[in-house]
């Protein structure tokens, strides 16, 4: 957190100084851990046997919140007695087949909704074997899965042998501490200091936080390592508290924006799904399948902010009798998420492509495959800062050296446009709590260069200019867009005016024109607009109220008017949780919000997550959906039946609990199952995508190591703000790879020389650091290295002051299936001293690699892992 | 005009009157994350070329130490873990509680700690660099920094053998590019302070590892700090150029390090060269007097 | 800051480590920061120390002059003269050399700074210069084959007066240099503070010594044969002292370019001397011999002191160690 997040991690360096004690869980002894109390070096992708030991510890020395844990959770829920649990299958969870790579996820299901829960697979739903999923877990980010009612069987005393906290006890019951050695490389004694500190610092008194970025997602299981995490949150009653909670620390300053009014090909604002081609015909159709009635929370109100979306988009054009124009929108018939989208282009299925603010040929997994694939294009734009390897991969990409890749023969035609950046233009940038914050533009764009939102409102002006006067069906909703941004003085729409739409407005009644303050107010009539529901409040009263700078020390310790956080200005989600189920604080220490019983409605220091004056002892009729049905111990308001999920019964494509599954490249056999890896992985098994063996297949010593990559704080991924920049460049002048003494002896690598790293897919050069702050691991009766790699360096471009091998060359693209993320923090290779060859000669030696190991197009895409000995 | 007096008012000393309080930097080293925004900043505030592209090899540092074109430099040390508290986690932050835990095997757990600490001028009560200039380029300010004017500088070098702590440099480059040739070194932000700003790698400074203020308060701060610290076990805390009775009459800017200075590249002595000056001065007349008594004994009865 | 001077050095040096020279991250050690230098060695190339040899010679030349002068020795005198008004441009062109530009000196010219012993030095230097260049120019003028009308009788009637003023000033040119050495944090020369001005006056005297002799006839060059010899002796001597002061620093001395030049510098000063005494009263050409052994004895030692001193400055033991010495004593 220290590398990437320097300043947020001034907190963590405050909380340090009134006595929190900091855990640093890492392959690396990085910045962070040189601050951190406990240092644990574990190997890189086994983080979930780690979370699985934790919860093991819990339950097994009964350290849980107990109360906690049986009103606000899922634990008494009773499962299907159909499921069967990956400790009765080896690895795998009933309902898997092993043709398709997929879950039929109906055993997963309450007791009782067995039938009904076809909910969960409508999330499969376009997903055929090798190309996969039509979008995943994506669109749950922001809310549960529906749920056919919220009529569940529950056993409070935690006795019943199918309730979820039974389940989740045999479920985890072999995560020993000598299990987690066996997996992780951390001794036990280590590992216990962990689980007391973890423990000892969670209950009614006191919270503690768990802080993850990518080194826990980007793997091909990386949602569940976020699962995990959060079993042990709401094991020990650390949700919707202050000071706990689960802190995913984003990337570039506004992707957490960029997920809520999305980038994504299956998401519309909102978290609202992409409708489905064949599947959506009708709003109703698709509406249903977002909410059913019978469930409870805030998504039954769904209709509201679809309508109110089609109305800031269409206007006056969308109506009640055009369905407000919901067949204008473009619908999903299979996964277009951005690798699946790559590997099209290698199939020429896609003709052109738009490159902003990205630079895949060094940023994405597979750097070769990366630029392969550009080379099919018809067209590419590439609109960015400087001229980034994307843009000249045509004439300076590395398979141009090695002759794999020719200029002539390339006949993609490349517009690069200058773009201006963010302290050149207006807007709002919204970080990992929810805040937007409004910037002001500092300067004038030099040049051509122009904003993001320039660029789009003249390229749909003349789209719109083109087709004026078509009469193609497909057109009109291109043309019946409202398309009318004000324009400022200096000739840029004006970003006020998009944010103004994304909060949306009354547009009828008496209080037609003026903004929305809550999504509460919105209507599926037709009467309200609002460009994403999840932003409505953020122009609150008419005023920008992203735009407040009020300093931390003239108001409360929660800050509500620093910027504005989604939703309705919530600094804490869930926050009922705060309060015990009669709606007291759990502590004074940890009061946060709750039940005023003399003035009837909630209260506290932040706005409540909940009715306002729902009682805490209200009981809903049964069969009530929607708010209404939730209770007044309900604090999960999201989630279809009110309460936090320990167990997913459904909405994930890879299994209801975490479980540990090794990385796709690993020189470790599983030790927990006979499966090795994520089964329901997605893969892209061709020549330019190769995966090394893994146990049990033959061939993984020729890869002997873990490689894992990173981030320095001195560089921004794949370089393109800083490696052009002299003073960041300076700083980490160049590409390297940092190893132990002990991997440095054993492979003859010298300090600050060259070696050369080489995987499955190719070879690069870095030079050597020799460092302590990288330690072998003894896993499993063996010594693992690992070696650490910073992704910041390419070729070069037009105009890099420092240019270097690109780390993700070696990596290879396997994805998570619920998020189609990429797996590159953990890969296996070698590491020879030296630099690597040039010219033709390096895919020589590569391949020369390639056979020693035996790798084919079809080694690792074996699903269910074969047993060794034919048996 | 040489005169030595402990804890003067440097400011008032060199004729200011109705001086603001001195000013000056309270480092960390305790709380520095390595982020080198403090570097950053203060190239882009003073417009500072840059550097040298090389890779050290000296852990995370690339940039090696202060000179003209660098005047905030971040040291990163790699050491051996020292001490492991008895419940199991380290004291505050990761450091010594005795020397006979120094070893790898010692330590229970990854024998390392690594240690950040952000460097600049000192600032010195009593600076060898502006003494020395023959030009008055090296100015006191009214806050009591020092400060090189570069349209006066004639680029003698004097001041950087002069400096204890080889902060100052001429700078190199292009013959008519911005201050080439040159001595160059931390304003303290000098154009900053006079607009009531905060220097701006104190301003980056993520956690507040840079502290900028009037030293008086800086130095009470910074020794609560080394109590705090202490209290927690970390009993290599300690203030450096804090104590006005040092060689140098105490630092503008002061550092709390974790282990001894020179770990760090700073002198763990340091004293103004210009304290002997006096003394120096009499050796060049007895010198010079003994030349003379020297040529004129040539000349006694010497047959022509 | 260049990476690639310091790549040899920055594997850890000294003791106070552990596990001997791994190739690795080097763990830093009480000694220092890499092996990186703390203080900085000063900017200067050799015009500085042929700076300081030159000033040295000029000084000790006009005492020479004013003695000749006053006792009658025209053939000494001219080439003392004509010695200190050499050494003296010669020694200016190479402070400005080392300034790059002439106007840069004007700035010298704006303060003048006791604690700045350049300051000192440039206000001396500003003083000698026009009289030992008057009385010098007398001495050229009158090797002239003509006479220049007017101004060569203005300079006749000038040059007593300006030689006898520059010889006033000499005594400061030829010991401020010292000061201008010791009065910075480089180890090798601050901790030479009580040695370093004599041992420069001892050794402008060698090198005016020895030009005298070599110049002028011998039956005329007593004085300058004594002052030679005279100190060339002091300055071996202090030499000696100047070894024990350093302490460590003295290393520097014995190392490298500077073990060179010293080496060379006390023989020639050691052989130029003897022979002197031996020789130079008797043989011309012995006496320009070992006068020039001298002068350029003189002159390595300048050189061997500043090398000594940026070698001090570039190794951080030099910084460290006797700092930690002091302050544990
Ligand atoms: N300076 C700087 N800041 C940045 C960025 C940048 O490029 N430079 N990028 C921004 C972006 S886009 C993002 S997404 C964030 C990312 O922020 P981070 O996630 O913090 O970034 P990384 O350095 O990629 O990975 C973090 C750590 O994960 C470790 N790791 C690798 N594999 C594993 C594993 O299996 N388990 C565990 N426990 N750890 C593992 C790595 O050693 C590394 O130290 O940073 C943002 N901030
Ligand atoms: N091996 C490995 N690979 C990884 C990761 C990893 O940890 N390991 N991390 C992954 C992660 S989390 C991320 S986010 C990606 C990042 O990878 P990319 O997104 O491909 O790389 P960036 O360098 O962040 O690209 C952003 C570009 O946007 C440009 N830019 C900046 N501001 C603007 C603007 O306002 N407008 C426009 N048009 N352009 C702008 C910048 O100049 C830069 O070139 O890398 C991923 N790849
Ligand atoms: S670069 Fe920007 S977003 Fe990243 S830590 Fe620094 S201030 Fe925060
Ligand atoms: S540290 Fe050096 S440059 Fe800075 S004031 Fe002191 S003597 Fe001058
Ligand atoms: S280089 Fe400039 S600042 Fe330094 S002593 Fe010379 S004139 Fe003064
Ligand atoms: S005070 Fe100003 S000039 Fe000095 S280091 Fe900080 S930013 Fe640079
Ligand atoms: S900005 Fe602060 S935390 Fe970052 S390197 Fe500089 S002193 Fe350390
Ligand atoms: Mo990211």
């Amino acid at each position: 957190m220290a590398e990437c997040h320097p300043v947020g991690f001034q907190w963590v360096m405050e909380a340090k100084a009134r006595g929190a004690t900091i855990i640093h869980i890492d392959p690396r002894f990085t910045r962070t851990s040189a601050m951190a109390h406990q240092y644990v070096p574990v190997r890189a992708g086994s983080d979930i046997a780690f979370l699985g030991g934790i919860i093991n510890y819990i339950l097994s020395n009964e350290k849980y919140f107990r109360e906690y844990v049986v009103s606000y959770t899922n634990a008494a829920t009773i499962v299907s007695e159909d499921f069967q649990d990956a400790d009765q299958l080896d690895g795998l969870f009933s309902g898997f087949d092993p043709k398709t790579g997929t879950y039929d996820t109906t055993s997963w299901a309450y007791e009782g909704m067995e039938t009904a829960a076809a909910a969960g697979t409508r999330t499969v739903a376009g997903r055929q074997p090798g190309a996969q999923a039509g979008g995943g877990g994506h669109e749950f980010g922001g809310r549960g899965v529906a749920l056919p009612h919220s009529e569940v069987h529950r056993d409070e005393s935690l006795e019943d042998p199918f309730c979820v906290f039974q389940i989740l006890k045999r479920h985890y019951a072999r995560y020993t501490p000598e299990m987690v050695q066996r997996i992780c490389g951390v001794p036990p004694e280590q590992f216990v200091k962990v689980c007391e500190a973890v423990t000892a610092n969670s209950g009614r008194e006191r919270t503690t936080a768990w802080v993850y970025s990518v080194g826990w997602t980007q793997h091909s299981v990386g949602v569940q390592y976020i699962r995990g995490a959060a079993i042990i949150q709401l094991l020990l009653g650390n949700m919707g508290r202050p000071g706990g909670g689960i802190l995913a620390l984003r990337g570039h300053a506004s992707i957490q924006g960029s997920t809520d009014i999305p980038t994504l090909f299956d998401l519309l604002p909102g978290y609202l799904p992409m409708p489905r081609a064949g599947i959506h015909r009708t709003l109703d159709e698709y509406l249903a399948s977002i909410k059913s009635e019978g469930q409870k929370g805030f998504w039954t109100a769904a209709d509201t902010y679809m309508v109110s979306l089609l109305k800031a988009w269409w206007g006056d054009a969308a109506t009640k009798e055009n369905d407000f124009g919901f067949e204008w929108l473009p619908r999903i018939n299979a996964d277009h998420s951005n690798y699946q989208t790559i590997v099209d282009m290698l199939d020429d299925k896609v003709e052109g492509y738009f490159l902003l603010g990205q630079n895949p040929a060094v940023g994405s997994a597979n750097g070769k495959m990366q630029r392969l694939a550009m080379s099919h294009l018809k067209w590419l734009v590439v609109r960015d800062l400087n001229l980034i390897e994307s843009a000249t991969f045509w004439k300076d990409g590395p398979e141009i050296a090695t002759g794999e890749m020719r200029t002539e023969d390339i006949g993609t035609e490349v517009f690069f446009l200058p773009a201006a950046a963010h302290t050149e233009k207006d807007g709002t940038f919204t970080q990992t709590q929810r805040l937007l914050q409004w910037h002001h533009k500092a300067v004038e764009p030099r040049g051509d260069c122009r904003s993001e939102l320039d660029f789009f409102f003249h390229l749909g002006r003349l789209l719109r200019a083109r087709l004026a006067t078509s009469s193609l069906k497909r057109d009109e909703g291109l043309r019946s867009l409202t398309w009318d941004y004000p324009m400022l003085e200096a000739g840029e729409p004006d970003a006020a005016a998009v944010l103004q739409e994304i909060n949306g407005r009354h547009l009828s009644g008496e209080k037609a024109g003026q903004m929305l303050n809550s999504f509460v107010e919105m209507k599926a009539d037709g009467s309200t607009s609002g460009g994403c529901w999840i932003y409505t409040g953020v122009y609150t009263d008419g005023v920008n109220q992203s735009a407040r700078r009020k300093p931390g020390s003239q108001q409360s310790w929660v800050a509500p008017e620093w910027g504005w956080a989604w939703p309705m200005n919530r600094r804490i989600l869930y926050n009922r949780a705060s309060a015990d189920p009669d709606g007291k604080p759990w502590s004074e220490r940890k009061a946060y919000v709750w039940w005023d019983e003399a003035a009837g409605k909630w209260t506290g220091h932040d706005v409540p997550d909940f009715q306002v004056t729902k009682a805490p002892s209200f009981r809903p009729e049964p069969g009530i959906g929607g708010p209404e049905g939730l209770a007044g111990d309900d604090p999960f308001i999201m989630q279809a039946d009110g309460k936090a999920w320990l167990y997913a019964p459904s909405g994930l494509l890879d299994g209801p609990l975490p479980v540990h599954y090794e990385p796709l490249e690993s020189p470790l056999r599983n030790a927990m199952h006979a499966q090795q890896s994520n089964p329901t992985r997605e893969m892209f098994p061709r020549k330019e995508n190769l995966t090394g063996p893994s146990p049990p297949e033959p061939g993984s010593d020729v890869y002997p190591y873990v490689v894992t990559t990173y981030r320095l704080t001195e560089h921004h991924t794949a370089g393109g703000m800083s490696r052009w920049s002299p003073y960041l460049a300076e700083l980490q002048p160049e590409f390297f790879c940092e190893v132990s003494p002990e991997l440095a002896a054993e492979r003859g690598l010298e300090h600050l020389g060259w070696a050369t790293i080489v995987t499955a897919r190719t070879a690069i050069e870095a030079r050597v650091l020799v460092t302590d702050r990288v330690t072998p691991l003894a896993v499993g009766g063996r010594t693992i290295h690992q070696i650490g790699l910073p992704y910041h360096w390419g070729v070069g471009g037009g105009g890099s002051i420092v240019s270097g091998d690109s780390a993700n060359d070696v990596m290879g693209v396997a994805l998570d299936p619920n998020v189609h993320i990429q797996d590159s923090k953990a890969a296996a290779c070698d590491i020879q001293p030296g630099r690597r060859p040039t010219g033709p000669a390096l895919p020589r030696y590569v391949e020369e690699y390639r056979r020693r190991a035996g790798i084919s197009v079809d080694t690792g895409t074996a699903r269910v892992t074969p047993h060794q000995d034919g048996s | 005009m040489w005169g030595w007096s402990n804890a003067p008012d440097p400011a008032a000393d060199t004729g200011w009157t109705n001086a603001p309080a001195r000013k000056g930097f309270f480092t960390d080293g305790s709380v520095c994350i390595g982020c080198k925004a403090c570097e950053v900043a203060c190239k882009e505030w003073n417009g500072i070329p840059e550097d040298g592209l090389q890779l050290l090899g000296m852990s995370y540092d690339n940039t090696g130490g202060l000179g003209a074109s660098t005047w905030r430099h971040v040291a990163f040390i790699e050491q051996p873990r020292r001490s492991v508290g008895t419940d199991g986690l380290t004291p505050l932050p990761m450091v010594a509680a005795t020397s006979d835990q120094n070893t790898r095997d010692g330590g229970a757990e990854t024998g390392i700690r690594w240690l950040m600490s952000s460097d600049v001028c000192k600032h010195c009560t009593h600076a060898a660099c502006l003494d020395v200039c023959p030009t008055g380029a090296l100015l006191r300010t009214e806050f009591g920094t020092v400060v090189v004017q570069d349209d006066i500088c004639n680029g003698c070098g004097y001041c950087i053998p002069a400096c204890p702590f080889g902060v100052i440099d001429r700078r190199d480059g292009p013959v008519g590019a911005r201050n080439v040739g040159i001595a160059q070194k931390c304003t303290l932000c000098y154009d900053r302070l006079r607009d009531d700003m905060t220097p701006a790698c104190a301003q980056a400074c993520p956690t507040q590892s840079i502290q900028f203020g009037d030293l008086d308060e800086l130095r009470v701060r910074a020794q609560d700090r080394v109590d705090t610290l202490h209290a927690a076990g970390v009993t290599d805390a300690r203030l450096y150029l804090a104590d006005p009775n040092d060689g140098i009459g105490g630092a503008g800017a002061f550092f709390l390090l974790l282990d001894e200075p020179e770990v760090y590249g700073l002198p763990p002595d340091p004293v103004v060269t210009t304290r002997d000056l006096p003394a120096m001065w009499r050796t060049a007349a007895i010198a010079g007097a003994t030349l003379v008594a020297g040529a004129a004994a040539a000349f006694v009865r010497a047959r022509s | 800051m260049t990476a690639q001077a310091e790549a040899p050095r920055r594997r850890r040096r000294g003791g106070g480590g552990r596990e001997g020279e791994r190739l690795m991250v080097p763990p830093a050690t009480f000694t220092s920061y890499y092996g990186r230098p703390i203080v900085k060695a000063s900017p200067w190339k050799s015009d500085i120390p042929a700076y300081l040899f030159l000033g040295g010679l000029a000084a000790a030349s006009s005492l020479l002059a004013a003695g000749a002068d006053l006792s009658n020795r025209p053939e000494l005198r001219r080439v003392a003269r004509i010695g200190a008004l050499a050494g003296g441009a010669a020694g200016t062109v190479a402070l400005i050399h080392d300034l790059g530009k002439p106007t840069r000196f004007l700035n010298m010219m704006r303060t003048a700074k006791p604690t700045s012993p350049m300051s000192v030095g440039t206000w001396i230097l500003t003083t000698f210069m026009p009289m030992a260049s008057l009385a010098g120019a007398a001495e050229v003028a009158a090797l002239l084959p003509f006479r220049i009308p007017i101004a060569g009788r203005l300079l006749d009637i000038g040059a007593r007066p300006a030689g006898l003023l520059a010889a006033a000033v000499a005594p400061g040119l030829a010991s401020y240099t010292g000061v201008l050495l010791t009065d910075t944090a480089t180890p090798a020369w601050h901790a030479a503070k009580r040695e370093l001005p004599l041992i420069f006056v001892a050794s402008a005297a060698a090198a005016a010594g020895g030009l005298g002799m070599a110049g002028a006839p011998v039956g005329q060059a007593t004085p300058a044969r004594r002052m030679a010899v005279g100190g060339a002796a002091l300055a071996l001597v202090m030499e000696q002292r100047m070894e024990r002061s350093m302490g460590l620093s003295a290393e520097t001395l014995h190392s490298g370019k500077a073990q060179r030049l010293f080496n060379a510098s006390r023989a020639l000063s050691i052989g130029g001397a003897v022979g002197t005494i031996v020789l130079g009263s008797r043989n011309r050409a012995a006496a320009a011999v070992c006068g020039a052994a001298l002068f350029v004895g003189s002159a390595c030692m300048r050189f061997a002191v500043f090398e000594a001193g940026q070698a001090s400055a570039r190794d951080p033991r030099y910084t460290v160690i006797p700092q930690r010495e002091g302050l544990r004593s």
